[in-house]
């Protein structure tokens, strides 16, 4: 079975030195660690934001990144989805243009739209479909970036720390709903977090990080996967 | 003025390039208004009336010949790592700081049929190029060229590149990440530069006159009608005109200016 992404790369910035290697499957994977631990690093490299100084990525079995044999398919062409840390909508278009511009599997401008739209009820935020970014709360922001994120159809989804400008109540919130659109979706996920809490509750499997290294790597067996609402994570830690 | 400052913070950018391009023709009705109103009863409308005509003739292409040629050069300095970058910016931007008459001498190097460089021009375009209105308008580019691609360039680098990097995610291809994202978010900047220069090329006067000739009813711009009209009435219609004129583009620029929060 192909894997959603593979991982074997190096990356040196200034006194920083990221090397890692890891697969994701289906679910989501968090990669966990503290800040500066090149969590949000590997995610621009998988993007095809930066460019990794040795290694391989492939993303659903197609090689995106392969540095000895010059190979780097743009970002734009990796098929990913990705949710930022303040959303990063465009502040010029409305809450459904924001949506339908990530629409890549439909043509014409009503049928992006009605994916569009979908989105934004999957993840509650079809009521403000018509209203510009900056009047909407960081939380609203945030579930219209998710629906962003997956309505390209994408491969993978990226989620670089995408609840951690929120507060609590809407982080809590949030999670819960994260877990259960993208688990529906079977759209696999590689989140990035440093709150221990939003890696146990989001997490099928969990990637440690500490000083640009991979250092553990531990399985979240849930009872009910699909409900994530009733869900009751335990930890079972793997090498 | 707080009315109306509010009003401009209620509408979106395409109702707001709507309200300034009917802030402008606003301009060139009153102007053309007050102009035939003061003609009327003194005779002379005749007399302004041609240069007014010829100056839109001129003003109107050579914004957006400026405009796009701007727009497109200033993206390229912004977003565009080459060996020259910095040449071609000064090179752009000479025609602010060099005397219109000294753009005129080049510009006929240029474009002169009796040139080396003109002739093959002429030639290759298939038009005599000086000495009628594509002169007029070639000069009146020049001159608001080196404002629409600094505004251009300024307003560009200001723009979020993770907006840019969001757009990539999403699909969009590098075209259109600069005609979705990047262009967008910088045009105010941009609108402002374009008014500028509208603005300069309405009042091209050095090289107009050494490129177009000051021909009456065929190359004579108001601005160049103002100096051969300066001691008789008619001036005062054409003062008119072009303060009006000004005064609806630094309007424009003012509105643009103006962001929502």
């Amino acid at each position: 079975m192909t894997s959603a992404l593979e991982v074997a790369m190096t990356r040196h910035i200034g006194e920083f030195d990221l090397d890692v290697a890891f697969t994701v499957e289906s679910g989501i994977s968090v990669l966990f660690g503290p800040s500066g631990a090149g969590k949000s690093l590997t995610l621009a490299l998988i993007a095809g934001l930066l460019r990794p100084d040795t290694g391989t990525i492939a993303i659903n079995g197609q090689e995106v990144t392969d540095c000895a044999r010059h190979v780097y398919v743009s970002t734009q062409d990796r098929r990913i989805g990705m949710v930022f840390q303040d959303g990063l909508l465009l502040p010029h278009r409305t809450v459904l243009d924001n949506v339908a511009l990530a629409v890549r599997q439909s043509r014409g401008r009503a049928a992006k739209r009605a994916v569009a739209r979908s989105w934004l009820e999957r993840v509650g935020a079809d009521a403000f479909a018509e209203r510009r970014p900056s009047s909407l709360s960081g939380g609203q922001r945030q579930r219209v970036a998710l629906a962003r994120g997956l309505a390209g159809d994408p491969a993978l989804v990226l989620l670089d720390e995408p609840l951690s400008a929120l507060d609590a109540a809407v982080r809590s919130e949030l999670r819960t709903l994260i877990r259960k659109v993208i688990v529906a979706s079977g759209i696999p996920a590689v989140l990035v977090t440093h709150d221990a809490v939003e890696a146990e509750e989001l997490g099928d499997v969990v990637i440690n990080y500490n000083e640009g290294r991979v250092t553990g790597y531990r399985v979240v067996e849930r009872v009910r996967d699909t409900e994530p609402d009733g869900d009751a994570p335990r930890s079972s830690e793997s090498p | 003025m707080n009315r109306s400052r509010e009003l401009a913070q209620t509408l979106d950018g395409p109702q707001r390039t709507v309200v300034v391009v009917a802030v402008a023709l606003a301009g060139l009705a009153l102007g053309y208004g007050a102009a035939h109103f003061f003609s009327g009863s003194i005779a002379y409308w005749g007399v302004v009336s041609g240069p007014f005509f010829i100056t839109l003739r001129v003003v109107i292409p050579a914004t957006l010949i400026a405009g796009s040629t701007g727009i497109g050069a200033g993206y390229l300095l912004a977003k565009g790592r080459f060996p020259g970058r910095d040449l071609l910016e000064t090179i752009g931007s000479l025609p602010i700081i060099l005397p219109p008459t000294v753009i005129g001498f080049y510009l006929l190097e240029v474009l002169s049929p009796g040139s080396a460089i003109g002739g093959f021009v002429t030639r290759a375009v298939g038009h005599v190029l000086v000495y009628n209105v594509f002169g007029c308008i070639i000069a009146a580019s020049v001159a608001a060229f080196p404002f629409c691609m600094r505004s251009a360039r300024a307003a560009i680098e200001g723009v979020d590149p993770t907006l840019e990097q969001a757009g990539r995610t999403i699909g969009l291809s590098n075209w259109r990440v600069a005609l979705q994202v990047t262009l967008p978010l910088a045009r105010r900047g941009i609108a402002t530069g374009l008014t500028i220069g509208c603005a300069r090329a309405l009042g091209e006067y050095g090289a107009t006159l050494m490129v177009g000739g000051d021909i009456n009813g065929k190359t004579r711009t108001l601005s160049l009608a103002v100096l051969d009209s300066f001691t008789t009435p008619e001036r005062n219609a054409m003062l008119l005109i072009l303060v009006l004129l000004a005064i609806a583009a630094m309007t424009g620029v003012g509105l643009l200016g103006r962001s929502r929060s």
